[in-house]
């Protein structure tokens, strides 16, 4: 799998490409700036590229906007943005074109090797990877989700981070079945619209707890 | 302007005349007064004593022309030191403090000046209009009938019965021009107290320094706590837990060889261990200065911010580019302090923040449909802010009214940093 890193600080930036390359992906490209993104994203159109929010030389929210304007040049270009910090609102601009094959996750989670590269796939495959802390401050703030009961907000919460009913099953320790029918029971509740496409049905889930 | 905005403005123009004319009256015995507490200092006793209370009736008088000439639009600072701490009503060093402030000797040289024309000017301001209602009354038609010598307007005396009528529309006539006329009679009053009442530039100068020694002591003694609480956090904080970090390492590198299995457990501690620091550091860096607030600006920065809240808040904001970054963080500060009361304490279902930014005045409004009757010395809070926008010559003001609506409102003078527009609102 052809990978672009985009990350400013040196150290970072190695470890990250030895990580990734230990896992079997091919860094084709890590740039340390904001300018030299969009290019090179355009040039070598990976399957999946790492960036950090905050690039030279404005380090202000850089790496974000260039990869939400790579993705309009190149629609549903897969972009894992790392961040020392989430922001809902961050979260929304880039899911705003309903693409799939975003994530968005704090750095702390590249310690766990396991399941980062698993985010990472998981974004290269068309998926979603939104941080625990993005989805804990999304369900904090709406209302509705009251009519819920916990072990449904459970997996709401789980579904939102973007894993699929096997993995919310094995992190539950229940069976798919019993996901199933809670996911079921929540799209009932919250009047959407049911989908057996896991991706879409994640999509679904993040829209509605964006609006 | 609206038809009848001239015949309110001069109404009022005209009970401002009324007042005048019965302060101007005052202060002449104000004035005696005052001649006489002065001839009478050297006697022992009484004279340090007496002068103190008479100044405090004429600064009394000084400042219901203050106000006076704020209803008129023409706003009067007050030019008097500030009352020395420890000091009882009378005494000799009052007496000093009263006799060396030139504001006592300006106003003292107002008081017959200013008796003369508030008088003078006031009785124009009462009797145009007055002599008006006579013509309209037609008050001179019926002397006339009465008696032959009488007359109004241009007919003096009044020699026939249509000269009599026509007192009607020279009354409506004159009656306009009195009303038209008083604000700006009443504005020349004002405007002759500011030359006397008013503080000279070096009591401007002096007022201006008394006030930034008191912000700058409360920005430095804010400043030294906020530098020390972030000191401790970081060594309570992430430094222990880094250094408990470096020794469960140390400790799994020792038992890697002899027993795998714990140094196993030992590493996944240590990075639970510097998951935590990490999250400590966020939350910490979050209270210095957002990272949002550095990437998107105060704008950004709020719209962030109320998405993060329990309360349905939407965000208006029309600044013209990106503000200084110490006015920002300010700014941001006291919205999310005044944000953070809306949730704690209002019992709102909806808030709104307005940014606008208009000829290098900031405006920063938050408010809400909770209940109200929020008190500004209740809490820390509320003070916290002021304190934080003193510093930038900033104000707030806050209107809670039992039943609500709530509203802060902040307003503090800035420079605008970049010339990009940024205009957009939205609801969270």
């Amino acid at each position: 799998m052809r990978v672009v890193i985009a990350e400013d600080l040196a150290l970072l930036r190695d470890g990250l490409t030895r990580l990734l390359e230990a896992f079997d992906f091919e860094v084709v490209e890590a740039v340390d700036n904001g300018p030299a993104l969009l290019p090179a994203l355009i040039k070598h159109r990976p399957d999946v590229a790492v960036v950090d929010v905050r690039l030279p030389p404005t380090f202000t929210d850089e790496g974000l906007q260039a990869a939400i304007s790579a993705r309009t040049e190149v629609p549903g270009l897969p972009i894992l943005v790392l961040s020392q910090h989430v922001e809902p609102l961050y979260a929304r601009e880039l899911l705003s074109d309903r693409a799939g094959g975003v994530g968005y996750l704090l750095k702390d989670r590249i310690s766990n090797v396991g399941q980062f590269v698993d985010a990472v796939r998981r974004v290269a495959a068309g998926g979603t990877a939104m941080d625990p802390e993005v989805v804990s401050q999304l369900l904090a703030r709406r209302e509705p989700l009251a009519v819920l009961t916990a072990r449904e907000r459970e997996v709401l919460g789980e579904m939102a981070e973007g894993r699929s009913n096997a993995a919310i099953a094995m992190k539950l320790f229940v069976t798919e079945k019993a996901v199933s029918k809670h996911i079921n029971n929540i799209f009932t509740k919250l009047g959407m619209p049911p989908s057996d496409d896991d991706n879409r049905r994640v999509l679904a889930v993040l829209a509605y707890l964006n609006g | 302007m609206e038809s009848g905005d001239w015949v309110r403005a001069g109404l009022r123009a005209v009970a401002g005349g009324v007042f005048a004319i019965g302060l101007g009256v005052l202060n002449l015995p104000i004035f005696v007064l005052w001649v006489l507490a002065l001839a009478l200092t050297p006697l022992p006793g009484l004279g340090s004593m007496l002068l103190p209370v008479v100044t405090a009736v004429v600064r009394w008088r000084a400042d219901v022309e203050r106000r006076l000439a704020a209803r008129d639009g023409v706003l009067i600072a007050r030019p008097y030191r500030p009352v020395p701490d420890r000091f009882g009503l009378v005494g000799w060093r009052r007496f000093r403090w009263i006799m060396t402030d030139p504001a006592t000797w300006r106003d003292q040289a107002w008081l017959v000046p200013g008796a003369l024309v508030g008088l003078s000017l006031g009785l124009l301001v009462v009797l145009i209009p007055l002599y008006g209602v006579v013509g309209i009354t037609l008050l001179p038609l019926w002397l006339y009938l009465g008696v032959d010598w009488f007359g109004y307007g241009v007919f003096w005396p009044i020699q026939s019965l249509s000269q009599g009528w026509l007192s009607f529309p020279q009354g409506v006539l004159i009656l306009a021009v009195g009303l038209a006329g008083a604000p700006y009679l009443r504005t020349i009053d004002a405007r002759f107290a500011r030359l006397f009442l008013a503080p000279t530039k070096a009591a401007e100068l002096r007022l201006r320094v008394t006030q930034l020694t008191v912000t700058r002591a409360d920005t430095v003694d804010a400043q030294a706590a906020e530098l020390r609480r972030i000191e401790r956090d970081l060594h309570d904080g992430a430094q222990a837990r880094l250094v408990s970090l470096g020794m469960t390492i140390g400790l799994a590198d020792e038992l890697v060889e002899r027993d795998p299995k714990a140094a196993r457990r030992l590493l996944a501690e240590a990075r639970d261990a510097s998951s935590a620091a990490l999250v400590e550091l966020r939350h910490l860096v979050r209270g210095i200065h957002p990272p949002v607030l550095a990437e998107r600006g105060l704008d950004g920065a709020v719209r962030a911010l109320a998405l993060s809240l329990p309360v349905a808040t939407s965000v208006e904001s029309e600044l013209p580019g990106r503000l200084d970054t110490p006015v920002e963080s300010a700014v941001y500060f006291a919205v999310a302090e005044a944000l953070a009361n809306v949730c704690r304490h209002s019992g709102a279902h909806h808030a709104w923040v307005s940014l606008r930014g208009a000829d290098g005045i900031l405006f920063a409004m938050v408010g809400d449909d909770g209940h109200g009757g929020a008190d500004p010395q209740g809490g820390t809070g509320l003070r916290g802010i002021e304190r934080r926008l003193a510093a930038f010559d900033g104000t707030m003001t806050l209107s809670s009214p039992p039943g609500g609506p709530t509203t802060v409102t902040m307003e503090l003078p800035c420079v605008l940093s970049s010339p990009r527009t940024s205009h957009s609102s939205g609801t969270a």
